[in-house]
């Protein structure tokens, strides 16, 4: 299952790069890439453990990145 | 601009005036101020504590940001070492050029924004094809305005003019002319009327149409673009996969660069101070911003220019394949040729005229539903009143024979004259079928038909090998004479006839065999029955297959139109693409090498320094949009 999120005040191309492989290394996480250009991030997981996975890659992605806001 | 850049330039350009204000006064009163007071360096701290102010103003975010990082063991974040690189400076006395530094880096920053931002603008224009709503007609015939995501098939909907097609469907009722170069690039509206098929992301004319849809939105052509484009950047070339490696050790190594600079050759010469002055330049170059950011936008550019001309590209390494070309393999019909029968030729016999003859045949093959006969009544062009025909009748594998305008006219293949015993003049053009017709008994002349070459393939053709690719093959499953008459028209190095398609397969992988080392192969077919072939090749390019979602599944690379013209285009787009990615690639890394070189030396400050980092994203953004611009 694929999801899709937008971002907001995705800023740095090589954060978007730290970012997509800090959530590739969780636990949980088939594939996930993030796109600077467009600025969408594209996760894709077990439908059912999107609802616990999301609060973990949003904690990732502050620690890279304290500006960027997931829209979930 | 966003609220975040305002904010942000508001603030540079507060901190660059007070900045400027502490420099002068640094000038002018500063030297009232003692040096020393006592073994206090009175001076310098005085300037240290006003330069901290414009610092604290202008660098404020990457100072939050360098200890949050800390905070989550981000120590090798941009901010982090540009916050440790001008603590540095002002640790070795240096107040103005800590300050200066921050303030330049933070300009750089906005520059690097906003272009991002504008590129990211022009992106999301090529995407303007997405309509944001669609016209439902309800039960009661009134039309409302909903979201395309939420019209199920088979609903009528509404197109005024000038609105986009939101969903595939078939005009009900209406005439108009649809607007296509969105998504083919092609500048010539096609003309629709009942019956027709149309295709989401069109943008109608000036008269109002009413459709049914087929598809669901998802499902139709806009959002499988759309779909495509974005998703192209997931998968990455050569030349990004290499960047994304470089940038991971490239700044752990300058980091350590400028921690050795710092502390081993003090060691020896002394001059504490001046060498951390020094590491701190390396700090500053240790961001790989400028690649991460430009080669990435250079594809994405590649592919937008690609898409505005019609030419889908379904990811950036299919774009470095289309650069490297070595070989193209064509399939013939529907490629090179137009895929429908025409009349080439029509030689009447004494004292018949061309249009007689074409009328003769085309009446007495009114009945016929066979292409052959559809060719020759397209021809000849006007309506034949049934009245005129009488007695027709159909000879399986021959021909036919008819009374017309009382009349006895026989048109076939060669069989039919011969059995009938009519001398008739042989032609010999192997790359046409030929009609015989015979009238009272007597030959009448010939029509050849034949599918014809299309008018830019030679052109094509030729500027593809002008443009390198070493050789183009044709392969086709028809017969070999007619195969070769259209090589030689087209100029094709090589032609393989009568394959069946599995054949095609096996003729593929020979082909690549043969440019393995050299470079990649392409497949170009209208993606019909050809798609095992299409996925075989390095690259498989469907032409013709605006709303074929088989084709547009199979291949790497879609083109909208029919036009093989746009296959030297994306080869010219793609090579344009990679120069610019290189050249990126290459100007950012030696402006850093050389600034970390000089900035060893002592040569280069920290202003170069900062140049090296910002200065050169900003340009090499610059330089990636070109990328858009065909």
């Amino acid at each position: 299952m694929k999801k899709k999120f937008n971002l907001e005040d995705l800023d740095c191309a090589n954060c978007a790069a730290k970012m997509e492989a800090a959530i590739k290394k969780l636990d949980g996480v088939e594939d996930a890439s993030v796109n600077f250009l467009t600025q969408k991030m594209t996760i894709t997981a077990d439908e059912a453990r999107f609802a616990t996975l999301m609060p973990e890659v949003v904690k990732v992605c502050a620690k890279v990145e304290p500006d960027c806001r997931i829209l979930l | 601009m966003t609220k975040k850049q305002k904010k942000e330039l508001r603030r540079i350009i507060l901190a660059g005036i007070l900045f400027f204000l502490m420099i002068i006064a640094e000038h002018t009163a500063g030297k009232l101020i003692p040096e020393v007071s006592g073994t206090f360096p009175l001076r310098r701290i005085i300037f240290f504590l006003l330069f901290l102010i414009p610092y604290g103003i202008v660098g404020f975010s990457v100072l939050r940001k360098a200890v949050l990082g800390i905070g989550h063991g981000q120590v090798l974040d941009e901010s982090f070492l540009m916050a440790l690189a001008t603590i540095g400076a002002f640790a070795t006395g240096e107040n103005a050029e800590a300050c200066a530094v921050m303030l330049f880096y933070q300009i750089g920053e906005f520059f690097q924004d906003y272009a991002v931002g504008k590129s990211r603008g022009s992106i999301r224009k090529l995407m303007e094809i997405a309509p944001e709503y669609a016209n439902l007609i309800g039960e009661d015939g009134n039309a409302e305005e909903v979201d395309p995501e939420d019209v199920p098939a088979g609903s009528i909907l509404l197109i005024k003019p000038g609105e986009k097609i939101p969903i595939d469907g078939v005009v009900l009722t209406g005439e108009s002319l649809l607007n296509t170069a969105a998504l083919t690039g092609e500048s010539v509206p096609r003309s629709v009327r009942p019956g027709d098929a149309v295709i989401s992301g069109c943008i109608n004319g000036d008269a109002a149409l009413t459709i049914r849809t087929e598809k669901l939105y998802e499902d139709s052509t806009v959002a499988k673009i759309l779909e495509m484009v974005e998703n192209a950047s997931a998968r990455k070339s050569r030349t990004e996969n290499f960047i994304t490696r470089f940038a991971k050790v490239y700044t752990p190594i300058v980091v350590a660069g400028a921690v050795l600079l710092a502390f081993v050759p003090p060691l020896f010469v002394g001059n504490f101070g001046e060498w951390i002055h020094r590491a701190c330049t390396f700090l500053v170059i240790s961001c790989p911003c400028a690649l991460v950011i430009s080669v990435p936008l250079s594809f994405f550019g590649g592919i937008g220019a690609s898409s505005k001309a019609g030419i889908l590209v379904k990811g950036s390494n299919y774009l470095e394949q289309l650069s490297l070309l070595d070989q193209v393999v064509t399939d013939k019909t529907g490629t090179l040729t137009e895929g429908v029968f025409r009349v080439t030729s029509v030689e009447p016999a004494e004292p018949l005229t061309k249009g007689e003859l074409l009328y003769f045949a085309a009446a007495a093959e009114s009945a016929s539903t066979h292409p052959i006969a559809a060719a020759i009544r397209e021809a000849y062009g006007k309506e034949i009143p049934l009245s005129r025909i009488s007695d027709a009748e159909m000879r399986a594998g021959r021909g036919i024979l008819a009374t017309v305008d009382g009349r006895h006219v026989m048109a076939g293949n060669e069989a039919l004259l011969m059995e009938s015993g009519i001398a008739h003049k042989g032609l010999n053009e192997p790359e046409m079928t030929v009609v015989y017709v015979a009238i009272d008994g007597a030959y009448a002349g010939s029509i050849g038909i034949s599918d014809v070459v299309k008018s830019e393939a030679a052109g094509a053709v030729r500027e593809m090998k002008d443009l390198g690719v070493r050789q183009v093959v044709m392969l086709t499953g028809d017969r070999k004479s007619v195969a070769d008459a259209v090589a030689k028209k087209v100029g094709v190095d090589r032609a393989v006839a009568e394959l069946l398609p599995e054949d095609k397969v096996l003729c593929a992988e020979k082909l690549l065999e043969e440019s393995a080392g050299r470079g990649a192969v392409a497949f170009v077919g209208d993606g019909v029955n050809d798609a095992p072939v299409l996925m075989r090749c390095d690259v498989g390019i469907a032409m013709g297959s605006l709303g074929s979602d088989a084709a547009i599944e199979a291949a790497d690379v879609v083109i909208m139109d029919d036009r093989i013209s746009k296959i030297p285009k994306a080869i010219r787009i793609a090579r344009k693409t990679m120069r610019i990615a290189r050249e990126n690639i290459v100007f950012a890394l030696a402006v850093k090498a050389a600034i970390l070189i000089l900035g060893a030396l002592g040569i280069a400050g920290l202003w170069a320094a900062v140049f090296a980092d910002v200065g050169v994203a900003v340009i090499a953004i610059l330089n990636a949009m070109r990328c858009l611009r065909n």
